[in-house]
């Protein structure tokens, strides 16, 4: 089968990515401005064979993806902040069951209600700190209509290969604009599953992790019986209140995902090999800082751009290669600064300097390059 | 001739025996249940592997955790939606919650009417026994009003009044439910054996006694007493309008199967819709 081009917005790009990444089961609730996402499922879900199902709220649709997802599905939610908000407590069980599942998270304006039908960056901390206790996720930043799609199949792949929730984490402005897109065929795609359990059931350990710390996982319904619980568990899946069980355990959810970030992070270095001042940026303000970089080399400044497309993991020791590389950092991101915080605490003794901007309209190209004309100035 | 002593409980080959014993109290019923759900699947004789069995949290919610079998302890009051999501993405299976009133019926009580009125095939066990018993003995949805707990401490007493669990889930749609104590063994194992069977939403309260916690502090005797007493005021009604279904544990306790009805169910909904896609 020949590609399929389609002129479509980011939400629907988002879906079709999951579509084709194999996601047979979409549990959701509408919320502005993901909305399209569960919109598109509900026609395109059935199509395919899988199931769309329209929950009571937020953590029913969260809940019941971790469910869908033990039974072999590759499973989904879409929804905004407030939704996430509802989200994060099963979120921590996704993590302490080690559940492959995508969660979509179309950025609108915080904090609360906010302004739902305006872009913003606000909720890049929430999925790394908002559950309680200590955790490890994955969450990729799209820019465009095409990266939309291919990083939804990338969450998917990821959250297969390391058993763990993967956020795509998609500003408004990305959600909703329409760009081309062009949609590979299937056996184009390269498609991770998770590693299932072998061998002699009386002998199966559901949580002793391989080499690659992650465990293979049993299936609702399969050969394999066992006990997933959110408590601390040792490699039986039994409850268990021993320090060094607990100790491990949280190492070791947190190292499968820090052990392999230079596995899992993808970044774009734009215009930076002889750049002094570097932008890093990731979503729609990336978009800005592009032209605006395209601007300071015409007027002859060095600049050039580090656009984050993983923001969880941390690229921390990019962002230090970047600092030892460059004279100034200047991070522009749609929040009050949130990625700023990482990258100073990665780029020390560089100077970070923030435009932040927790508002609907993201930092225009003639803002960014009206920084960087300041900074050159120092 | 010799006789050879029983050394397994014959509903052994469904339990994890390797987490005996059990955290339970002396004299909760909670175990009485336990058993009643091994023996509705014995009963049955389901393929045990395509049981899958999930609670939510507090003390009922450690059931799943005891059955040998694939098992899920989710977050509070959130047994239902991943319940739903594993029938859905797989009808195959059978489903099956037990999980406590608090659970069910408190946090997760949006959970409970809406599964009801979707009606999905589960089977839903809530071991009510009027309290929250792994927190230590707070009142519940169930706590009956004027009554003793943590959170409602004497002279106090509960200011809520409780939810009637046959009713809530007979008014949002449920298409069996049903109502035993934990002293009916045959009578409540045929139920959740009924339950199961059903295709379609499937809600078994079963009252069941917490000594140590709602006992204790409401002066109601032991665990022997406070079963003892649900022989004394269960009245069995079966098909009694589910409104009819009255709960006052003193006086009364009105048993039976009060709901049995036939409605499309939201699995096969779902595979109509695809199939319809399909034409």
């Amino acid at each position: 089968m020949p590609d399929r081009i389609m002129f479509t917005m980011g939400d629907i790009a988002s879906a079709e990515g999951a579509l084709s990444a194999g996601c047979r089961y979409f549990g959701g609730y509408p919320i502005t401005p993901a909305t399209e996402i569960a919109e598109w499922m509900a026609l395109r879900m059935p199509e395919v064979g899988g199931s769309f199902v329209q929950y009571e709220d937020e953590i029913a649709s969260i809940t019941s993806v971790i469910g869908a997802s033990w039974t072999g599905a590759k499973s989904m939610t879409a929804t905004s902040g407030p939704g996430v908000s509802l989200m994060l407590e099963a979120i921590g069980l996704a993590v302490m069951t080690e559940t492959p599942l995508v969660l979509v998270n179309i950025m609108r304006g915080g904090p609360s209600t906010g302004q739902p039908t305006r872009g913003q960056q606000g909720d890049v901390m929430q999925p790394k700190w908002g559950s309680h206790g200590d955790y490890q996720i994955i969450a990729l930043t799209p820019a465009s209509v095409q990266e939309m799609f291919d990083q939804t199949v990338q969450a998917f792949n990821l959250s297969e290969r390391y058993r763990v929730p993967v956020f795509v984490l998609a500003d408004e402005t990305v959600g909703h604009m329409r760009e081309r897109l062009v949609i590979p065929d299937e056996k184009d795609l390269k498609l991770e599953y998770r590693k299932l359990a072998t061998g002699d059931p009386a002998d199966f350990l559901p949580f002793k992790p391989d080499d690659d710390l992650v465990p293979p996982m049993a299936l609702l319904g399969s050969k394999y019986q066992f006990y997933a619980t959110g408590l601390t568990h040792d490699y039986r899946g039994y409850p268990t209140d021993k320090e060094d069980v607990q100790l491990e355990l949280v190492a070791r959810l947190n190292n499968k995902i820090l052990h392999n970030a230079d596995k899992i992070i993808d970044l774009e270095r734009f215009m930076l090999d002889d750049a002094e001042i570097a932008v890093v940026a990731y979503g729609t303000p990336s978009r800005s800082a592009r032209k605006a970089i395209k601007g300071a080399r015409e007027a002859g400044i060095k600049a050039g751009m580090l656009r984050l497309k993983t923001v969880w993991p941390f690229p921390e020791d990019a962002i230090a290669d970047l600092a030892s590389e460059v004279k100034h950092i200047i991070v522009a991101e749609q929040n009050f600064g949130q990625v700023y915080y990482m990258v100073k605490a990665s780029a020390a003794p560089t100077p970070i300097h923030l435009m932040a901007k927790p508002a609907g309209m993201p930092q225009l190209p003639h803002e960014i390059l009206d920084k960087i004309r300041e900074i050159d100035s120092l | 001739m010799t006789v050879q002593p029983i050394l397994e409980h014959p509903m052994t080959k469904y339990i994890r025996t390797d987490r005996t014993p059990w955290i339970y109290c002396p004299g909760c019923s909670i175990g009485i249940v336990t058993q009643m759900v091994a023996r509705a699947i014995d009963n049955l004789g389901l393929d045990f592997s395509k049981v899958v069995i999930v609670s939510g949290i507090g003390c009922t919610g450690r059931t799943s955790g005891y059955f040998k079998t694939g098992t899920f302890h989710t977050t509070h009051g959130r047994a239902i939606p991943f319940a739903e999501g594993v029938k859905i993405a797989n009808p195959e299976l059978e489903v099956i919650v037990v999980s406590g009133d608090g659970d069910i019926a408190a946090i997760g009580g949006n959970h409970l009417i809406h599964a009801c009125r979707r009606n999905i095939d589960i089977t839903v066990v809530c071991i009510n026994n009027n309290i929250y018993g792994m927190t230590g003995g707070q009142f519940g949805p169930t706590t009956e009003h004027g009554r003793y707990s943590q959170t409602s401490p004497r002279p106090i007493g509960n200011p809520d009044y409780p939810f009637n669990l046959v009713q809530l889930a007979a008014s949002s749609g449920a298409t069996f439910v049903a109502r035993w104590t934990a002293t009916q063994a045959r009578r409540a194992t045929d139920s959740i054996e009924k339950g199961i069977a059903k295709k379609g939403f499937s809600f078994i309260e079963m009252v069941g006694a917490c000594p140590t916690a709602y006992g204790r502090m409401n002066r109601l005797g032991d665990g022997l007493d406070m079963h003892k007493h649900f022989l004394k005021v269960a009245k069995i009604q079966n098909g009694l309008p589910p409104h009819e279904a009255e709960f006052e544990y003193d006086r009364i306790i009105v048993c039976g199967e009060f709901v049995n009805i036939e409605k499309d169910e939201y699995t096969a909904v779902l595979k109509q819709m695809k199939e319809k896609l399909r034409k």
